[in-house]
């Protein structure tokens, strides 16, 4: 039982770092990034292959999060010149070419079959210690993006990405260039996603495409959604009710007789859909209040 | 120092919005412009502001040419726009919408924020301070920490003068200042925008409420369908027979 808390926990956490980044790119900027899984995707792959070469993990995590946020400058140069919808159309779009991408490139990627074998952290302490000390890992790395997600809300900066997402025009007549905040946004968010992915790779040790469908982007949107937009302690609180549901549920088939294994995989999707729902109609600014409740 | 306009057209599809319009407005000095609806104010605002790109035609101020530069990069040059309807950060309190529009913030780049945090706090503290003299000049002390979405239509036009003084322009664009605004605010803005000018900002204003803007500015210029139709003393625009034609409809 304590294994499966910490392996939890774990995902959890990683979701909690994706949420994150879309905290400062919609929550504050007002980007709607529905392609937040094609980074984590990217940063996944990248940390993965590098590792499988023998890369110490240490560059491979370094080289995740840079290739993710490489990959989100081009999307932040096309934000410029995209309004609100259709931006949010593009990035779905970039996450699924990302999928589609590592599904066909067989020589890179292994396609369909994916990777197995990607080496754990820790892999030398072995058992439940080294998935306690991966846990304090994700753990500290989160403790470390949650601090800098904060500065940057409390900051001038955090300050102008607001203003962009109530009046972008206006910023631009007080001389100042949206474009450079939103691409700085995009990377700084698409890097997380990245590092993400690769504590990801490296703990579930075996990645194929189909991990890295847009389902995932979704359940970080109703994780923040949930918790609070625009707000640190909304990503986290969110991504716990989310995932207080999606694991949860799990026990539901001990309680509801007459569901079958295949059947309570939809089981669990419908109940986070309902509570997404409720949370919509009775508490739309989140558990933990959005950004307009000042 | 002056705004040059020179021969500036602008066409939404068959409709020329501008045609060939030709003004010059001295920087330090107080210029309206009125004119009937669709005569052309509002979008001569947004091509000297650069939000629109006109089709033919010259714009300089003080002498440097302005147009191949983006909106952002006009208004670093020293001519600040306001817009017709507010454009308030309206979740942003009053304070927070005029500290964001300080200009060259070291805190504003990532770098600088995790970098210099003493210099970024030094900063804030002097951007702070010159906050507080503008929120006393317009008096909006009173509503200073609020969400700027609940201003009242006044308010907000205070708040959008307030931000572009920010910048420390030489010129200032108002669109409508008073539109909408009730009678006792619009003598308050009509005072700040007084006493502003004589600290040598200059000021174009566009506005409706033609008593009120004979009374505020020397000079004016009346447009028509896409011309300036006279520029000049207030009085003698107004007596002109070719604009009370356009704007009073002929009537004496």
């Amino acid at each position: 039982m304590e294994a499966y808390f910490i392996a939890i926990g774990i995902i959890a956490l990683i979701y909690v770092i994706l949420s994150l980044g879309l905290t400062l790119q919609y929550g504050l900027t007002g980007l709607i990034n529905f392609g937040h899984v094609g980074f984590f995707a990217i940063g996944a792959y990248t940390s993965a292959l590098l590792a499988l070469k023998g890369v110490p993990l240490v560059f491979s995590f370094a080289a995740a999060a840079a290739l993710a946020g490489l990959a989100a400058w081009p999307l932040g140069l096309v934000s410029l010149r995209l309004r609100d919808d259709y931006f949010a159309i593009v990035t779905l779009g970039f996450s699924e070419v990302v999928r589609i991408v590592i599904t066909s490139e067989r020589w890179l990627t292994n396609g369909v079959q994916g990777l197995p074998g990607i080496p754990r952290l820790y892999e030398g302490l072995g058992g439940s210690a080294a998935q306690l000390a991966v846990l304090v890992t994700v753990l500290a790395v989160t403790l470390v993006g949650a601090w800098i997600i904060r500065r940057i809300a409390g900051s001038p900066f955090g300050r102008l990405i607001e203003a962009i997402r109530d009046n972008e025009e206006a910023v631009q007549a007080l001389g100042k260039d949206p474009a450079r905040f939103k691409v700085q946004v995009l990377v700084v968010g698409a890097a997380l996603a990245g590092i993400a992915g690769a504590f990801y790779a490296h703990y579930i040790t075996y990645i194929v495409p189909d991990q890295f469908i847009p389902l995932v982007t979704f359940y970080v949107w109703m994780a923040i959604i949930m918790g609070g937009v625009g707000r640190v302690s909304g990503a986290i609180v969110g991504t716990a009710i989310l995932m207080l549901f999606l694991e949860g549920s799990r026990f539901l088939r001990d309680i509801v007789p007459g569901v079958s294994e295949v059947d309570m995989a939809s089981v669990r999707i419908g109940a986070v859909g309902l509570l997404l729902v409720l949370f919509i109609m009775y508490r739309p600014q989140g558990l933990m209040g959005d950004y307009t409740k000042r | 120092m002056s705004l040059e306009i020179h021969d500036i057209s602008k066409a939404f599809g068959g409709f020329r919005a501008l045609d060939g319009v030709r003004l010059t407005i001295e920087t330090g000095s107080l210029f309206g412009i009125i004119g009937p609806n669709g005569a052309g104010k509002s979008t001569l605002f947004s091509v000297v502001s650069g939000f629109a790109r006109a089709d033919e035609g010259q714009i300089r101020l003080d002498g440097q040419s302005l147009d191949s530069l983006s909106p952002p990069a006009r208004a670093r040059a020293g001519m600040v726009r306001t817009f017709q309807v507010p454009r308030e950060f309206r979740h942003l309190t009053v304070r927070e919408n005029l500290m964001a529009a300080a200009p060259k913030q070291t805190g504003e780049s990532l770098l600088g924020l995790f970098f210099r945090p003493g210099r970024v706090r030094e900063e804030e503290g002097a951007i702070a301070e010159r906050v507080n003299q503008t929120i006393r000049f317009l008096k909006l002390s009173a509503v200073a920490d609020q969400p700027s979405g609940k201003l009242s239509g006044g308010q907000k036009k205070l708040l959008e003068l307030g931000r572009a003084l920010m910048v420390e322009p030489r010129l200032i664009l108002l669109d409508e200042p008073f539109a909408g605004v009730n009678p006792v605010l619009i003598g308050e803005i009509m005072e700040r925008i007084t006493e502003l000018n004589t600290r040598g900002i200059g000021f174009a204003i566009i506005e409706h409420d033609l008593e009120a803007l004979t009374r505020l500015v020397p000079q004016l210029a009346v447009m028509d369908r896409g011309k300036v139709l006279a520029q000049g003393a207030p009085q003698a625009v107004l007596d002109d027979p070719l604009v009370r034609e356009a704007y009073l409809g002929g009537v004496s």
